[in-house]
């Protein structure tokens, strides 16, 4: 498949979430000028999440993970404790209980725009792709760095396996090369997911808001946390209650190491040069050496 | 070690003679011979470490086996570094440091007093990184692919990591060059001895440089988990933090590791030797406390400059307070006053409070401190096995410490075909 007929597909897709939705109507989203350097991402509505967890199944289909039950007796109970990704779950919901009620969650891969994990990683087994998922592969040595560095959390490690993998979603990188949309917003029946370049979803997200003011809180999570991220959120309350973080800043985490690897070239250059100063510096005359052999001797 | 002491000063008498090596033959039934033991080999030290070794062994094969998850350790996805990292590589390369501190000093700074302890120290330095650093294969989930950063499976060259993995690498190259002469002693090769001994400058400032870069890049590892570390622990300065604090943390070592050497290998050393270490003992603690007055002023200036002051009122602040005083204010006012009556005790005892301090801090910022937001009944502690296989890593460095002691000039004065001109 081409890029065009690729897009194509995408432009239908999105057009199709957009034409199934009443509060989106008549948007020209395929007519997007494309590049390769432009990062895709998902918009998630939380206000049109249903807790269906079909999304979870679809994902664990797709990357070959354990499938998940969803039958509604089992989400109940499940969705009674807040749960974290795994390494056998690339996505999840939780569902929270704010002040506008029980909202739902979903939770995966933010992929940041500069990520944490793909500047801690060492062999660049954890990589930004140019068109935006970050993927991880075989070459990993397994430090976990990035599971350290990833201020969402989201890196998981096969702690029970002596062939361990680092577990992620990786935006269905497999699916985009293919042209197809990724598992979760496929399988979406609420088109709670929205998949797009990040350009076309941010600006969704700001139409929404607008058109929708008393609906949505003025804040859209991603568009400048950590730098700004390919997973952009939506929602009806304060993010807090929902489980985000609201501390992580909106400097790209990769930048609080620079300013250590800045300094390296000039130690680098610095140190020996100086130690090599120093060292002839204090090297005694020859008289000096002569006069203490013969003061040891005595 | 009681025989061994009487075997061993016939050794001394003996190595008058070095080994006369012109072949690999010659060379090989020179080894066998040496790798012998020696003396008592049911001592109480021995008997207690072989069995812990042994079942150490047992449970690296777990680990192989099984993955790094449990039985052996409780890493967990909250804390994927726990004991082999915090304490074993983190703390272990800043204990190691007091070998790039003595050689600056010695060979930088021709300070010749210490040059008496600065075999033993490189030894200990070169080791530490052989084994705790070595021990990082055991952690890292796929080990078969840790040549990967030097073969060019990829270079991150903008990761910490990167510049550390390399570091740490190139160290211990330029640790074994450092301590490449005694080896040539001990195996009567002359003129490589000569030519080893010539690249010993180069060789330490190498090592220097690369010592200050990758003391400070293991801090700089913690720098992304900003949103992680307690903000008491977390800075702008951590690698500036780690630098200085590798510096006393190495020596205190140096300082604690002498005091044991000097017990179990003292009938190696000669007379002026004895005479001048409590001597030598007196400058190391000055140096430390100088650094560690250092190290206390930064974390001041940083408490205040991260506006960190008012969390100091709280379970968390206990614990920093507990840290910084316990282990850092109070063995620095020891060493001063050690140094000042020229009580030895009181530096051993600083310097044996210096290093839990260390420990502290590192492990601090591997898994105390780091999601200290966890709740305790969640946070990571070390597993049985990590213990245990931790254990077994340390005496085996021991071990092989002690082979080399015994048979190489390390303690001893060389050959007196290759006594040095400084």
């Amino acid at each position: 498949m081409d890029r065009r007929n690729f897009l194509k597909i995408l432009g239908s897709g999105v057009a199709g979430a957009a034409t199934g939705n009443l509060l989106t109507p008549g948007r020209t989203l395929a007519k997007e000028t494309p590049s390769a350097k432009e990062f895709y991402g998902i918009l998630v509505d939380t206000t049109r999440c249903i807790g269906c967890r079909r999304c979870e199944l679809g994902c664990a289909e797709v990357n070959g993970l354990p499938v998940p039950d969803i039958s509604e007796s089992k989400n109940e109970n499940l969705l009674k404790t807040i749960r974290k990704t795994s390494d056998t779950q690339y996505t999840i919901i939780n569902r929270y209980e704010t002040e506008k009620g029980k909202i739902f969650v979903p939770k995966r891969c933010m992929h940041c725009n500069q990520p944490g994990c793909v500047a801690a990683c060492l062999v660049k087994a954890m990589r930004k792709r140019p068109s935006g998922q970050v993927t991880w592969d075989l070459n990993c040595i397994g430090c976990r760095l990035c599971m350290i560095s990833c201020p969402f959390d989201i890196p998981k490690f096969e702690y029970n396996k002596a062939i361990p993998r680092i577990q992620k979603c990786n935006l269905c990188y497999d699916r985009y090369n293919n042209g197809v949309l990724p598992a979760c917003v496929e399988v979406c029946p609420t088109q709670a997911l929205m998949f797009g370049s990040r350009k076309q979803i941010l600006e969704e997200g700001k139409r929404r808001i607008a058109a929708n003011p008393d609906k949505y809180i003025e804040h859209i999570y991603g568009e400048y946390e950590v730098g700004g991220t390919s997973h952009l959120y939506l929602s009806s309350v304060p993010f807090e209650q929902i489980g985000f973080r609201k501390d992580l800043g909106t400097v790209a985490y990769p930048k609080y190491s620079t300013g250590f690897l800045y300094a390296v070239p000039f130690i680098f250059v610095l140190w020996p040069i100086v130690m090599l100063g120093i060292n002839r510096a204090t090297k005694k005359s020859k008289e000096d050496e002569e006069h203490h052999e013969e003061k040891e001797k005595h | 070690m009681a025989g061994e002491k009487l075997e061993t000063v016939e050794i001394v008498k003996e190595k008058g003679e070095s080994p006369n090596i012109k072949n690999l033959g010659d060379f090989w039934n020179f080894l066998k011979k040496e790798l012998v033991p020696r003396g008592h080999i049911a001592t109480p030290f021995n008997i207690i470490s072989l069995p812990i070794m042994l079942l150490g062994y047992v449970f690296i094969v777990l680990r192989l086996a099984y993955g790094l998850g449990k039985p052996v350790t409780n890493l967990n996805q909250e804390y994927p570094w726990g004991l082999w990292i915090g304490f074993d590589v983190v703390t272990g390369v800043a204990f190691a440091g007091g070998a790039y501190v003595l050689c600056f000093i010695v060979y930088v700074l021709r300070a010749e007093k210490y040059h008496p302890i600065i075999r033993a120290t490189v030894l200990n330095g070169f080791l530490a990184y052989l084994f705790y650093a070595g021990a990082i294969v055991l952690d890292i989930g796929r080990w078969w692919n840790i040549y990967n950063p030097m073969i060019g499976n990829n270079f991150g060259v903008n990761a910490v990591m990167f510049l550390v993995a390399w570091h740490f690498f190139l160290y211990m190259l330029a640790a074994l060059v450092e301590f490449s002469p005694t080896i040539a002693e001990w195996l009567g090769m002359k003129r490589l001895r000569k030519i080893l001994g010539a690249m010993t400058l180069g060789a330490v400032i190498f090592g220097i440089t690369l010592s200050t870069l990758h003391q400070s890049g293991l801090g700089a590892l913690m720098m992304m988990a900003k949103s992680k570390i307690h903000p008491l622990w977390y800075t702008d300065f951590i690698p500036i933090l780690y630098f200085v604090s590798s510096i006393f943390a190495g020596l205190s070592l140096v300082i604690f590791e002498g005091s044991i050497s000097h017990k179990v290998f003292g009938h190696q050393l000669d007379e002026a030797h004895h005479k001048h270490y409590d001597d030598i003992l007196v400058g190391l603690a000055r140096i430390c406390a100088v650094t560690m007055f250092g190290y206390l002023f930064l974390k001041a200036i940083l408490l205040v400059h991260e506006h960190a002051v008012p969390y100091l009122n709280s379970a968390m602040g206990f614990w920093y307070l507990f840290e910084v005083i316990g282990f850092i204010l109070i063995p620095c006012l020891m060493f001063i006053s050690g140094a000042q009556q020229k009580n030895t005790a009181t530096i051993k005892f600083a310097a044996i409070l210096t290093m839990v301090g260390i420990i502290l801090n590192r492990l601090n910022y591997t898994f105390i401190v780091y999601n200290w937001y966890v709740p305790l009944s969640e946070k990571y502690w070390p597993a049985p096995m990590e213990l245990i296989i931790t254990a077994s890593i340390i005496l085996t460095e021991v071990w092989v410490f002690r082979w080399m002691v015994n048979r190489m000039p390390v303690l001893r004065k060389p050959p007196a075909w290759a006594i040095e001109k400084h």
